[in-house]
């Protein structure tokens, strides 16, 4: 059994007495100290996705389906005090904007404190302790002083280091990062995502990483899954999805990098936008911005089929491997 | 300087660039000093008034040619929106010269500035928060027609908002919704054709693509530079994805703390970079070839611009500074490619 194993995970939004799917048949598992990526276009269910997870989904949303099952256990069907115990302990996650997450009305040592009292029976100055290890850990100077300091003192990469912090308080074994350095300059993501690979990798901590950029994704994770609509359409290991992604989405979201492209041409990029939620095409969801449209693509909707490492759901990919499987069965 | 300045080289081969915006030693500084009491304060026996600033600019020399994109990157708090917005008069420079077309435009009062806003108009960054949300896209289209030509007829106010709206690939039916019934990418579009609509010659972009999803910035990109094809339009384009200046600038310009540290034709940027900042920057690129962990990291933050470091202003987070960095503010220097830098090291050769 996997340390965390997500199944058929399905999650509605009630608007106007419609029932709006957002995530439908989301499955995946990871293991201990894995690092998993999810892309996709804004609107495509990934922080959906991690809210899931850690069952943060709140009215009108609901887990309609499925199941989450970490080290076992169903965080799905847990109760409000049971899935705090989880939160912020066994499992943390770090959001995308620092401004936002830290209370802009109370030091850095009070939020760091919080955190661990909530969890543990732990005296003041121990927690101060491994509050300031923790804040050495991720590298920021002077950790005693800044323990005094408020959010406004500190810059947007500092910030986002200190949330690491408190990450990493209870020695989680998954952290979930919505796009953790989205908000931040390049020099200050580079920073940053070496920073959480590193932690990762020392500590055999599990890592969700949810971002749109693909460069990143390709410098930290191992696998990747690709999501469209609420579905997941592609997932394998990086590498494989990185150097020969079969979907088409997937493909579109590689080419219209400007650094596939020679400088001054024009860039690749995908027709449309995303649907919403309350008109999904029918068949593959992807189809009226696919070039590669069968007559089959706006009936039905595709299944998964292995290549290579990957499973992918298109039917296109399904036909080429039909078409190999058939060809190698004459010779 | 300002002898850098007009030896600027470009890789274009049309011979003579003809230049449609001037900077000259642009500073700028805000007031951030308290109330009259709380400034006061008593020094050696005198009671003296305290002022404090923000240096968001000190001595940026800046040519745009006509028809190019000339990038400008760097890190947030590096002054690079400040430059855009004082160069569109939405701010006062407190020193320094700007001209358009040779036509000194810093000092002009408002009614003497609107013939140049026709020709200069600016996309900004987010366009949740630059479209109207009570507007619809047509009364959000059609004020500034109206507002520059007023003796234009509604059917031609009409017909002008109708033609850019096709031309950014905005369905003109669309015109009597809102913003909110827009993704993302579509009021950015949106945010183009209300800059298109006066037919300006330059137009500044301030990280016009940085709220946008992957797939959405090629599209908003590939729309900027059909228009620049179409219009002949100049760019001043800031933006900190060195990623995207590859690929759409024709220079670009590096800023750091209020200052240009090195300005080159984007090709020899990219090829060679020299400036140590730029190096750190250029490392930083996440790129899909994922076996690229040769990152520079510089150690610290950038300093703040209220307490500007003395010497070069790189100098405390550059493995390279030594004693006369700490010391004495670096000049851009031409380089033999036509870059310029402003780097002690390098004019020491020591890099």
């Amino acid at each position: 059994m996997s340390f965390l194993e997500v199944k058929n995970l399905e999650v509605s939004f009630n608007l106007r007495g419609k029932s709006l799917k957002a995530l439908q048949n989301i499955s995946f598992d990871l293991e201990r100290g894995e690092r998993l990526g999810i892309v996709g276009e804004s609107g495509a269910g990934k922080s959906v996705a991690a809210f899931a997870i850690l069952n943060l989904i709140s009215r009108p949303g609901k887990i309609t389906a499925g199941e989450v099952l970490l080290d076992g256990q169903d965080l799905s069907k847990l109760s409000p005090q049971e899935m705090r115990k989880i939160r912020g302990n066994k499992v943390s996650m770090i959001f995308q904007d620092p401004m936002m997450t830290l209370n802009p009305v109370f030091t850095i040592g009070t939020q760091m404190i919080e955190c661990l009292k909530a969890h543990r029976k732990i005296s003041k100055s121990n927690a101060v302790k491994i509050a300031i290890q923790k804040l050495k850990l991720v590298q920021i100077p002077s950790p005693e002083m800044r323990m005094n300091q408020y959010p406004h003192e500190l810059s947007g990469g500092m910030k986002q280091r200190i949330i690491i912090a408190i990450a990493l308080l209870m020695d989680p074994a998954l952290i979930i990062a919505d796009e953790p350095t989205t908000a931040l300059d390049v020099t200050i993501q580079a920073e940053i995502m070496a920073l959480l690979l590193d932690l990762c990798e020392s500590n055999n901590v599990a890592l969700i990483l949810i971002t749109h950029d693909l460069g990143v994704v390709s410098q930290v994770t191992q696998k990747t899954i690709v999501m469209y609509a609420g579905r997941i359409i592609e997932q394998g290991p990086t590498n494989e999805i990185i150097n020969d992604a079969q979907h088409p989405y997937t493909q579109g979201l590689i080419n219209a990098l400007p650094q596939q492209t020679l400088p001054g041409e024009k860039l690749n990029q995908i027709r449309g936008s995303m649907p919403s939620l309350q008109d999904i095409p029918s068949g593959c969801s992807f189809n009226p911005r696919c070039d590669f449209v069968l007559d089959i693509c706006t009936k039905q909707r595709p299944e998964f089929t292995q290549s290579g490492g990957c499973s992918v759901a298109c039917h296109m990919v399904k036909a080429m491997k039909d078409a190999e499987k058939g060809h190698s069965a004459y010779e | 300087m300002s002898n850098n300045q007009q030896s600027v080289v470009t890789d274009k081969n049309n011979g003579v660039e003809e230049s449609i915006l001037q900077v000259r030693n642009l500073h700028k500084r805000f007031d951030i000093s308290r109330g009259f009491l709380d400034s006061l304060q008593l020094k050696g026996g005198k009671i003296s008034r305290k002022r404090e600033y923000v240096h968001a600019i000190n001595g940026v020399n800046l040519e745009v040619y006509k028809g190019e994109a000339l990038c400008v990157v760097g890190e947030s708090g590096c002054g690079k929106s400040t430059v855009a917005r004082t160069i569109m008069g939405l701010l006062k420079p407190s020193e320094g010269e700007i001209s358009f077309k040779g036509q000194r435009i810093d000092n002009l009062s408002n009614s003497q500035m609107l013939p140049f806003r026709r020709k200069m108009q600016m996309i900004f960054q987010n366009p949740y928060a630059s479209l109207n949300p009570r507007k619809t896209i047509t009364e959000t289209l059609e004020e500034p027609v109206k507002f520059h030509n007023p003796r234009f007829s509604a059917a031609q106010v009409k017909d002008k908002v109708a033609e850019v709206m096709l031309s950014v690939g905005v369905d003109p039916n669309w015109g009597v919704r809102f913003p909110h019934e827009f993704s993302g990418g579509q009021r950015q579009r949106i945010s183009i054709a209300r800059a298109l609509t006066v037919e300006p010659e330059f137009i500044v972009a301030d990280e016009p693509i940085s709220a946008l999803d992957v797939s959405i910035q090629a599209q908003v990109l590939n729309l900027m530079m059909d228009t620049q094809q179409e219009r002949n339009l100049t760019y001043l384009f800031i933006t900190h994805d060195l990623a995207v200046v590859e690929h759409f600038g024709t220079r670009v310009a590096v800023m750091y703390l209020g200052t240009v540290c090195e300005l080159a034709a984007t090709k020899t940027l990219f090829s060679t970079p020299k400036h140590p900042y730029t190096q750190a920057l250029m490392s930083a690129i996440p790129r899909l070839d994922a076996k690229n962990t040769a990152h520079i990291k510089l150690t610290g933050e950038v300093p703040t611009p209220i307490n500007l470091p003395s010497g070069c202003v790189f100098h405390g987070r550059c493995p390279h500074a030594n004693e006369r960095c700490k010391i004495q503010i670096p000049a851009l220097i031409v380089q033999n490619d036509g870059s310029q830098v402003a780097c002690h090291a390098i004019e020491e050769n020591r890099l």
